[in-house]
């Protein structure tokens, strides 16, 4: 899945996340989180796992969660990923 | 260093005071005497009125390194705290100590004269800002948390010495007598000013509202106020008293709600002259809710509502199902109607309300407080001073006291809050000892405390969803995963202090 226009998913509630992508040459992604020093690399992990189940190997990628759970961060990153991709 | 009862190690001193750790509840026995206060006399025709605030605290006599304090009745809108240490750095005095009854985030206008020196330490918990750059270490300021039990007890002990307490008077006379009950800054209970007019060696009465002699109801007598000085606002109306709070929708909290009344019913507690605390989150007005059904159904008479008190309760006093109300702090603008005008509104001082160490305070009389917390662990331990980030960011307010008090008490909460579980193996820090909290009601199940063998069959029979705590706190996990505990250094930025005064637990700084 290729990343060809910039979008977002997601809302900024507690418990919920925002996911941001846009083109890139190069695939970074970026985390901020309420809880990033209690599960900055459980968020980032199930991150790697969907961006990498999708093929995803370009793009910039930035989640601004509010202590969402993993199913959440799933969701709303395939659902940024499918619009992002969109025709 | 030293190990606790509950394993928190806790330093030989700080700040210059010789520490004893926390072992138990109830054994700390105190000794001595009250603390004293000199006599005065005042003549006739002698005026304690003073033209300004600067020259009430020249008259007081503030030196170098003394201790002042306020109170927080009117919260965050409080306009007196920062007016009287600006006052205070402009007379050029420096090393201050702070013993007010609590600290806003208002307050985070003393911060440059912490940092210059004028503000040696905080007597008291700090909510906000302050105490968040002092466990990132950008403050460096001793902070010494109290339960407003534990702050009645300091003071009448003689353990915190006041030397000149400013005391917000909502409606005052020219001889200092006064009350909160009326007046543009109007906040109702004046109880945490109480200890301080009685124990402080000068007492200054600062008032946006002086009326002719005598203020009347008088709740802090003339005969204990040095000086009085009028001042253009005492506070942002809007700020002191919140506008109703209000029941939760939210589905989690309601089913947290319905078990934790549940819970009530089960004790056997629910009968003529029930007494009952809750705070004003949404989730203990919405348990309150459930009672009020509860008590009209079976046509019971509560003796009485205690706290924090909201205008739910007030609605309870004036509907029949509470006999009284014991009110040492009025949270919204109905509370403060009522106590104006209900006779069975009764103020009491926060000595009365839960000092431990008095001839018996109320909380000892509850029969079940419903409490918060942020988190919670197996042993039952409930920590309500620092966020899951580690910043000391709340005050402890009567949380350890009422729940020594009371018969039953109740932790209500998400069993998941943005991702953080409330059970954990370990606290963050602990502000109430587990052996004082009954049952820990979560939306995911009820865990019952080892020393209600009781009501824990009584609620297993009556097939609500009893767990034991450690499988609440594994179930909770395998939705949230295991969250990485925090680092700190070794540095500590504040004492937990229990009501008792022995140290509970301390606060480091966190580390970035």
């Amino acid at each position: 899945m290729k990343i060809t226009r910039k979008v977002q998913a997601g809302t900024m509630q507690s418990s919920d996340l925002m996911v941001f992508l846009e083109p890139a040459e190069h695939l970074t992604v970026t985390i901020e989180s309420t809880v990033l020093k209690q599960f900055g690399e459980l968020i980032r992990a199930k991150v790697d796992e969907v961006l990498a189940r999708h093929h995803v190997e370009s793009g910039e990628v930035r989640i601004t969660d509010r202590g969402a759970l993993d199913y959440a961060i799933e969701a709303r990153l395939e659902t940024a990923l499918l619009r992002a991709a969109e025709e | 260093m030293a190990l606790n009862s509950l394993g928190r190690e806790i330093p030989a001193s700080y700040a210059g005071r010789t520490l004893t750790p926390y072992r138990d509840p109830f054994s700390n026995q105190p000794s001595g005497l009250a603390a004293p206060r000199p006599i005065t006399r005042v003549n006739p025709g002698t005026s304690k009125l003073v033209g300004s605030l600067r020259e009430a605290i020249e008259a007081s006599g503030l030196k170098d390194g003394m201790t002042i304090s306020t109170h927080h009745a009117l919260r965050n809108g409080d306009y007196l705290l920062n007016a009287v240490v600006n006052e205070i750095a402009a007379l050029g005095i420096r090393g201050i100590w702070i013993a007010s009854s609590s600290v806003h985030p208002v307050h985070a206008e003393i911060i440059p004269h912490i940092k210059s020196g004028v503000i040696a330490g905080f007597q008291c918990g700090v909510n906000g800002l302050i105490g968040e750059l002092a466990s990132k270490g950008e403050l460096q300021v001793p902070i010494i948390v109290r339960s407003h039990g534990g702050r009645a007890r300091a003071i009448l002990e003689g353990s915190v010495k006041i030397d000149v307490s400013f005391i917000a008077a909502p409606c005052c006379d020219p001889c200092g007598n006064l009350n909160g009950y009326f007046g543009p800054s109007a906040c109702g209970s004046l109880g945490y000013a109480q200890s301080d007019a009685l124990h402080a060696a000068c007492v200054v009465a600062v008032t946006d509202n002086l009326v002719p002699y005598p203020a009347v109801p008088v709740v802090i007598p003339q005969t204990l106020v040095d000086f009085v000085v009028q001042v253009e606002r005492l506070g942002d109306p809007a700020k002191i008293v919140s506008t109703t709070t209000r029941i939760t929708t939210d589905p989690v909290g309601l089913q947290i709600a319905s078990y934790a009344a549940q819970v009530i019913e089960a004790s056997g507690l629910l009968q003529d002259g029930f007494s009952f605390q809750t705070g004003s989150g949404g989730i203990s007005l919405a348990v309150a809710d459930k009672m009020r059904s509860a008590m009209r159904r079976g046509n019971i008479k509560g003796s009485f509502g205690c706290g924090g008190i909201t205008g739910y309760f007030v609605g309870m006093l004036e509907e029949g199902l509470f006999s009284s109300l014991m009110d040492v702090q009025c949270f919204d603008t109905e509370a403060v109607r009522s106590i104006g005008v209900n006779q069975a509104h009764q103020e009491i001082s926060a000595d009365l309300y839960a000092n431990p160490f008095n001839r018996g305070a109320v909380v000892n009389r509850l029969d079940c407080v419903i409490l918060g917390a942020t988190e919670v662990d197996c042993n039952f331990n409930v920590n309500v001073n620092t966020e899951s980030n580690g910043y000391l960011l709340h005050n402890t307010g009567g949380h350890s006291d009422t729940a020594a008090g009371a018969k039953l008490s109740i932790i209500v909460a998400p069993s998941i809050r943005g991702r953080l579980p409330i059970v954990r193996d370990q606290v963050t820090t602990i502000t109430t000892p587990g052996e004082t909290i009954s049952v820990v009601v979560t939306e995911r199940g009820i865990a019952v405390h080892d020393r209600h063998p009781e009501l824990k069959e009584e609620l297993i029979r009556r097939k609500l969803p009893v767990k034991e705590i450690h499988d609440l706190q594994k179930e909770t996990c395998r939705i949230t995963g295991t969250p990485r505990p925090l680092d700190f250094e070794d540095e500590i930025v504040a004492l937990i202090e229990y009501r008792d005064g022995s140290i509970i637990d301390v606060v480091r700084r966190v580390k970035e």
